[in-house]
């Protein structure tokens, strides 16, 4: 309430003030309230998105999280009509004990149903389910100084797929129908096992990706030389037998943001090392609850703090088939090179799944994933040389995740985003949005 | 499962209680102003596993509007295992101090209804000799500060008054819980420049408030380091207290 609001990253730095709405009915009369008063606005779900899609351009956003309802639940059907602004993690605390389970979870249960739609987002399974959109029935869609919609791919059909990654700029999401995935159990069954270089990387991808729901890779991004690309890879499907239990971990907390980075090249390199040695170099099967398996730094609270002050930026790409292999080596060269990475670089296949939304960021290829500490030298230097890689691929960047791509680059990757702007709701605009179309 | 009256269903504190004891698959009595909010609070707790939600539109002032608001209760339910009453507003205190008509409507929204609510629902479980009252009074009802002393004159007689009637329902098996939530981050309390540090969310404090329930505690402060706080704010001496801004 008092709290300004930021981005996850943090980068830019820019307090947006929150203009919360707890009612559905009241929402059109609301957005009237601060579209008088700021003349932009954008909504805001729970401030999952990295760079600045989330930060208003006039710094006054509608606050989207109090707007947590069930309105109606079919769980014979798994059907489910909410409010957009409950948590993926509140989605999955009524399904599961229901066996019932989100058709695509991202990497964290934080975001909510409206930044999920917004961002289009996919997970571990996105070669077999593709994005979130693709399991999203209808919503209500509120546009300033218009009468409600409903959007479907049958009505209003334009605007539904603008709305799927759409950045939040056709309107806002009011409720959304969504379907969920009959599980029978809560734990997962994985398989898991480290690779040496990039290319195990891609054989083991090819081999696994095909049998199992959900696939993903952690690269050790510092690693050089003959080392460069070993990571760890992860495959795992709901489990056939076990118990439908929702059963949150203790959570950890940052309680405060330190002035300095807790992630220095020293500590990144001696864990990467250890976590890629901890591994097990044969194939591995073990269980795990759904919590670590699906969102591992969930556990800690706050985890964004520990890059101090100055934020940090996540730089996640897609590069398509015909030119991932050699794409990916490169990327990995230059990071290795600058001696910059993080915990965690995640590198995942992304299947051809054709994503219903204008702007979806998955296209078929492999998709890399690591977060910098924020430095000038990140725009300097390291984003100039990873951008250059990206678009000799004919890759692109994800929205959801960035902070400095130029606006030619986008322009260039989204083709579409003119059918975007001239949905846009003249009275939505984010500072990313202003970033890149001028 | 049990069987749950609730005064003021909307509002967020008792609509995030709702939630846990749906959970459960109780049956719910749901009273409030607006039928637009209750509907969309109604929905919720069906979704959530609520075996029943009825629900009864009230305006918790209109008194001669609460015998047929509890009949019909009772011929839904057939009994009261819970009731909360958590209806209320926070008065604009400036306002208050200019207009008396004011003043006492925020009394009465925040005190006397409260007071005639529980008159007669403590008549009902005193007839059923089980059961538990639980009252949402405040911090605020603790001392009476500059900054809000309207609302908590309103909250204080509300916390006597569950006191007495505590002491006097205990004979016969009912018992009676006075909540005392500090700083909630509620659309009531919305554009307020409290102290983040302090403000609560509406789910973990009704987490308590149904922990309280459950255990049979006489006075719930939420979230519990409030205790600690009205402790220390009680303990300070007059001639201090009254040279305060608080």
């Amino acid at each position: 309430m008092s709290d300004p609001l930021y981005s996850w990253g943090r980068f830019p730095l820019l307090p947006q003030h929150g203009n919360a709405c707890a009612w559905r009915d009241e929402l059109p009369a609301h957005i009237e309230r601060v579209v008088a008063s700021h003349r932009m606005t954008l909504p805001y779900g729970n401030g999952r998105s990295y760079g600045d899609s989330c930060l208003a351009e006039s710094d006054e956003v509608l606050q989207m999280r109090s707007l947590d309802r069930l309105i109606e639940a079919d769980w014979d059907q798994g059907v489910l009509v909410l409010e957009a602004g409950m948590t993926l993690a509140e989605v999955l605390a009524l399904a599961i004990p229901r066996g019932w389970f989100l058709p695509v979870t991202p990497g964290t249960q934080f975001a909510t149903v409206g930044g999920a739609i917004a961002n289009d987002v996919h997970g571990k399974n996105h070669h077999r389910r593709g994005t979130f959109g693709q399991h999203v029935v209808a919503f209500g869609l509120l546009r300033h100084g218009e009468a409600p919609l409903q959007c479907s791919p049958d009505e209003n059909a334009e605007l539904f797929a603008a709305t799927i990654g759409g950045l939040g700029l056709t309107g806002l999401v009011s409720w959304a129908k969504i379907r969920l995935m009959p599980i029978h159990a809560s734990q997962i069954d994985t398989t898991v096992v480290r690779f040496a270089n990039l290319d195990e990387f891609f054989s083991l991808s090819t081999e696994l990706d095909a049998a199992h729901e959900y696939s993903v890779a952690w690269i050790d991004c510092l690693a050089k030389g003959k080392d460069t690309g070993r990571g760890v890879f992860i495959v795992g499907d709901h489990a056939r037998y076990g118990s439908l239990e929702v059963n949150p971990r203790k959570r950890l907390q940052i309680p405060l943001t330190p002035p300095v980075s807790l992630i220095n090249n020293l500590s990144l390199r001696a864990f990467n090392s250890l976590y890629w040695r901890l591994h097990p170099q044969q194939r591995t099967q073990k269980r795990s609850r759904y919590e670590p398996f699906f969102y591992p730094l969930d556990r800690v609270l706050h985890w964004n703090r520990i890059y101090g002050r100055k934020g940090f930026q996540q730089y996640q790409c897609v590069i398509p088939d015909a030119n991932a292999q050699a794409g990916m080596a490169e990327l990995l060269r230059a990071i290795a090179d600058a001696g910059q990475g993080s915990f965690l670089a995640v590198l995942k296949r992304c299947g051809d799944a054709l994503s219903p939304g204008l702007l979806s960021f998955p296209i078929p290829g492999t998709s890399l994933a690591l977060d910098f500490p924020q430095s000038t030298e990140l725009e300097q230097r390291l984003f100039p040389r990873l951008d250059a890689i990206v678009r000799q691929a004919g890759g692109r960047l994800y929205p959801a995740k960035d902070a400095h791509m130029s606006g030619s680059d986008f322009r260039q990757a989204y083709p579409t985003w003119e059918r975007l702007e001239a949905l846009r709701d003249p009275t939505l605009m984010s500072r990313f949005w202003r970033r890149v179309i001028l | 499962m049990k069987k749950v009256l609730i005064i003021g269903a909307t509002s967020s504190i008792a609509a995030s209680c709702a939630r846990l004891w749906a959970a459960e698959g109780s049956e719910f009595f749901l009273v409030a102003r607006s039928a637009d909010k209750l509907q969309q609070t109604v929905a919720d707790l069906q979704g959530r596993g609520a075996k029943a939600v009825h629900q009864h539109l009230m305006d918790a002032t209109d008194y001669s509007a609460h015998p047929q608001m509890l009949a019909d209760c009772m011929a839904a339910m057939g009994q009261i295992d819970i009731a909360l009453v958590a209806h209320g507003t926070l008065p604009d205190q400036a306002a208050c101090e200019r207009d008396v008509n004011i003043a006492l409507q925020e009394f009465a929204n925040n005190g006397t209804s409260v007071i005639a609510l529980l008159t007669l629902l403590a008549n009902q479980l005193e007839t059923q000799r089980c059961g538990t009252l639980a009252v949402i009074s405040s911090v605020a009802g603790d001392r009476g500060r500059q900054s809000n002393y309207l609302y908590g004159t309103a909250k204080a007689a509300v916390s006597t008054f569950c006191e007495g009637l505590r002491a006097r329902l205990f004979k016969v098996g009912v018992h009676v819980i006075t909540i005392k939530p500090g700083f909630v981050d509620t659309p009531m309390t919305q554009g307020l420049p409290l102290p983040a540090l302090l403000v609560a969310r509406p789910a973990e404090v009704a987490k308590r408030i149904v922990g309280g329930v459950a255990n049979k505690v006489a006075t719930l402060y939420t979230p519990g380091f409030w205790a600690l706080i009205m402790l220390i704010i009680r303990a300070i001496p007059q001639p201090v207290f009254k040279r305060l801004k608080l």
